[in-house]
């Protein structure tokens, strides 16, 4: 079963293997998502981990890359695509 | 040696405003690019050798994509295509020490067009102190062009940069090596590459940033703490600003009645007094409020906290078709419309910041308050609800959340029609937390305070120059037995409206209120004072009047009264701020009428339930 950033809980740290924005349901939207995912520091082979979760529905996440903190909607996390955790 | 045109360029979170800050000081000129909302910031540098270099801040980008106007704009800067900016002559790309990977990649991007690049490597310091280090050498080596350490905070930290623009643009040379494939994933790889490369040591994620964040977006803690401090932001605004708001408004009637001591008798007199000192003072008095709101925003956003309550915030705005960072625009909108329209400018979606625009007026301002205090004080009684709660003080909150409610719903109703469209992403970067530097902070508000006091020299002033007109003039016959302003252009208007506002119960007095009322929206307040032919300062009058009101008033008047200064768009000077902030009239028309619309409809409801539960 693949696994998404959406499905990490708090402290869970994964590889980032590919984008799937096909899974976001507005197709406007996904065009150019994946772009932007990449332009803000999501790249495939990165190490990930979630470190908080907002209060409602627990989102949206905030996730370490490297020494960076981003901030992203479950929505757009369950685009990237994870590898076994590393 | 003609002055040498450089562009500072770079990604959100590079630091790139701070070094433009450090490097012209106070010789900076913020406006708009002509006919589009992109804040345009350029100012001018001395080298030590004293030389001039002009300084254009183009707008924080992560790409040349033209996905947002900010990306467009740039693009056309410096590619020489932008209509009335020169094209720069040299390039300084602002990248952060800490995410080199990510930022790299617009250099690189930026390699493609051929301009002469320096890159700055900014916030070293902070870099350095979570035990990063970079090859800047073979960082230098890799790009094929010019690389230097800066920290922007610091004017010693930019030094090394400073001295390397002082020379004639044809020192500078094209960055050597070519970039071929210029998409987001080659980029991104080429950076990655470099980025390899020239890490010596990688570093660790700031502690301090980690301890603070698990505490600030934490579930439950995270808003606690950010409800306390806009609480306690709001009380600074209101208490903190009493003492400064009572100087600055007897310092204007003091200036009133020097000039009248100075000046015989007659229409001048009255113009100077009535019309310029009284007018311009009306909107004045706001100015420390402004000041501390923007002084908490600004050093939030130093210091880094800003993008967190962004985080806290998103899934509420989210609900309603917004983003996250629309907040910040919004709560400026509680002390006055005017900077939360402008602070709109970092929404980058369109239809996003128009939505934002259009709701920003039904923020209780304050300059609701004194209506609503007189009102008040008239009307409610002084009881205690449930025990604890003052009734007066209850159905003050309950004006506020009326507000707050009503905007929630059109900015809804306004997404699911008019301004449908695409997701907007959320992503963003949590930055570090740090120190705010305080010479920065007040240069920002400096700035700010700049453009409020400019606009109140400007269209507020002529505003209260025609008001005062339109109240004056034509004269009351000898002996009248009505005011004065009974008989003005005001009072005729006034009087026709009575018309339209009867449904509302609205009597003429009230009307001709309403037309002076449109300067700003506690000159009601003097205004029915002048028509209840009340003497005396503001506060006797205000306390006069509520005895007046108490008796000429049925309280389904006095309640549909209060909603109409919810919603009506009672402010000449936030109207002219959203025609030029959505360059458009048809924005601005259709914020006026669905406002008076709303302020309407629900004043009617309110007198015929009122009217309906009392009789």
């Amino acid at each position: 079963m693949t696994k998404y950033l959406s499905d990490l809980k708090i402290g869970d740290q994964a590889t980032i293997q590919g984008f799937d924005t096909s899974r976001v349901d507005d197709q406007e939207f996904a065009a150019d998502l994946e772009d932007r995912l990449l332009e803000i520091g999501f790249e495939e082979g990165l190490a990930v981990e979630v470190l908080h979760k907002g209060s409602i529905g627990g989102d949206p996440l905030a996730v370490k890359i490297g020494t960076i903190t981003l901030a992203l909607r479950k929505m757009e996390a369950a685009a990237i695509i994870l590898g076994e955790s590393s | 040696m003609t002055a040498l045109r450089a562009a500072l360029i770079g990604a959100p979170n590079s630091g790139k405003s701070s070094l433009f800050n450090t490097l012209t000081g106070s010789h900076q000129k913020v406006a708009n690019y002509p006919g589009i909302t992109v804040e345009r910031r350029s100012g001018t540098m001395t080298t030590d050798a004293g030389n001039d270099v002009y300084i254009v801040d183009l707008p924080g980008i992560y790409s040349l994509n033209d996905r947002s106007l900010d990306e467009k704009v740039s693009r056309e800067v410096i590619t020489g295509a932008h209509e009335s900016e020169e094209k720069p002559e040299v390039l300084v790309c602002v990248i952060n020490a800490s995410n080199i990977r990510v930022h790299l990649r617009l250099v690189l991007e930026l390699k493609s067009l051929g301009l002469p690049i320096i890159v700055a490597l900014n916030m070293h310091d902070l870099a350095t102190r979570d035990g990063i280090e970079i090859d800047v050498d073979r960082l230098s080596e890799e790009l094929g062009m010019p690389v230097m350490t800066t920290i922007a905070v610091r004017s010693s930290g930019v030094k090394a940069l400073k001295e390397y623009l002082n020379r004639d643009s044809s020192a500078y040379a094209k960055p050597m090596g070519q970039v071929s494939d210029i998409s987001t994933r080659a980029l991104q790889k080429e950076a990655g590459r470099i980025t390899k490369l020239v890490t010596v040591k990688e570093g660790s994620h700031h502690k301090m940033t980690r301890i603070l964040d698990s505490v600030a977006l934490h579930p439950v803690a995270g808003p606690l703490v950010f409800f306390t401090m806009l609480f306690f932001m709001f009380q600074a605004v209101f208490s903190w600003a009493g003492a400064p708001m009572d100087g600055i408004e007897a310092g204007f009637a003091w200036l009133g009645e020097v000039v009248a001591a100075y000046i015989p008798e007659g229409i001048f007199r009255s113009f100077i007094q009535d019309g310029l000192i009284a007018g311009v003072g009306s909107v004045l008095v706001f100015l420390p409020q402004i000041i501390i709101l923007f002084l908490f925003i600004l050093v939030l956003e130093a210091s880094g906290y800003m993008a967190r309550a962004a985080f806290i915030m998103d899934k509420l705005m989210a609900k309603v078709g917004l983003n996250g960072r629309a907040f910040i625009p919004l709560l400026s909108s509680f002390a006055c419309a005017i900077p939360g329209i402008m602070a709109t400018r970092t929404i980058a979606n369109h239809r996003d910041r128009m939505t934002t625009i259009m709701i920003a007026p039904l923020m209780t301002c304050s300059a609701r308050l004194p209506v609503y205090t007189l009102l008040i004080a008239a009307f409610i009684p002084n009881d205690t609800v449930m025990g604890y709660f003052g009734l007066q003080g209850v159905v003050f909150f309950g004006l506020y959340m009326a507000g707050i409610v009503s905007a929630i719903i059109v900015a809804a109703v306004m997404k699911a029609t008019i301004t449908k469209g695409t997701l907007q992403p959320f992503l963003m970067e949590l930055p570090k937390y740090q120190m705010p530097r305080f010479k920065h902070v007040f240069m920002e508000l400096w700035q700010r305070v700049r453009a409020f006091l400019r606009r109140a020299g400007t269209i507020i002033l002529y505003a209260a120059i025609a008001l005062w007109a339109l109240t004056l003039y034509p004269r009351a016959p000898e002996n009248a037995p009505e005011a004065d302003i009974y008989y003005s252009f005001a009072g005729m208007i006034g009087r026709a409206l009575q018309h339209i506002f009867a449904p509302l119960g609205f009597n003429w007095e009230i009307s001709i209120a309403l037309v002076p009322g449109m300067a700003a929206r506690e000159v009601a307040v003097s205004a029915l004072g002048t028509v209840y032919a009340l003497q005396g300062d503001e506060d006797q009058v205000a306390e006069s009047l509520a005895t007046v009101l108490q008796t000429a008033w049925p309280l389904s008047t006095a309640l549909a009264f209060l909603a109409w200064f919810i919603y009506a768009p009672q402010c000449l000077a936030t109207l002219a701020t959203a025609r030029r902030e959505t360059n458009s009239w048809g924005w601005t028309g259709f914020m006026t009428a669905y406002l008076f619309g709303l302020a309407y409809l629900i004043s009617f409801i309110v007198n015929i339930t009122a009217k309906a539960l009392m009789a």
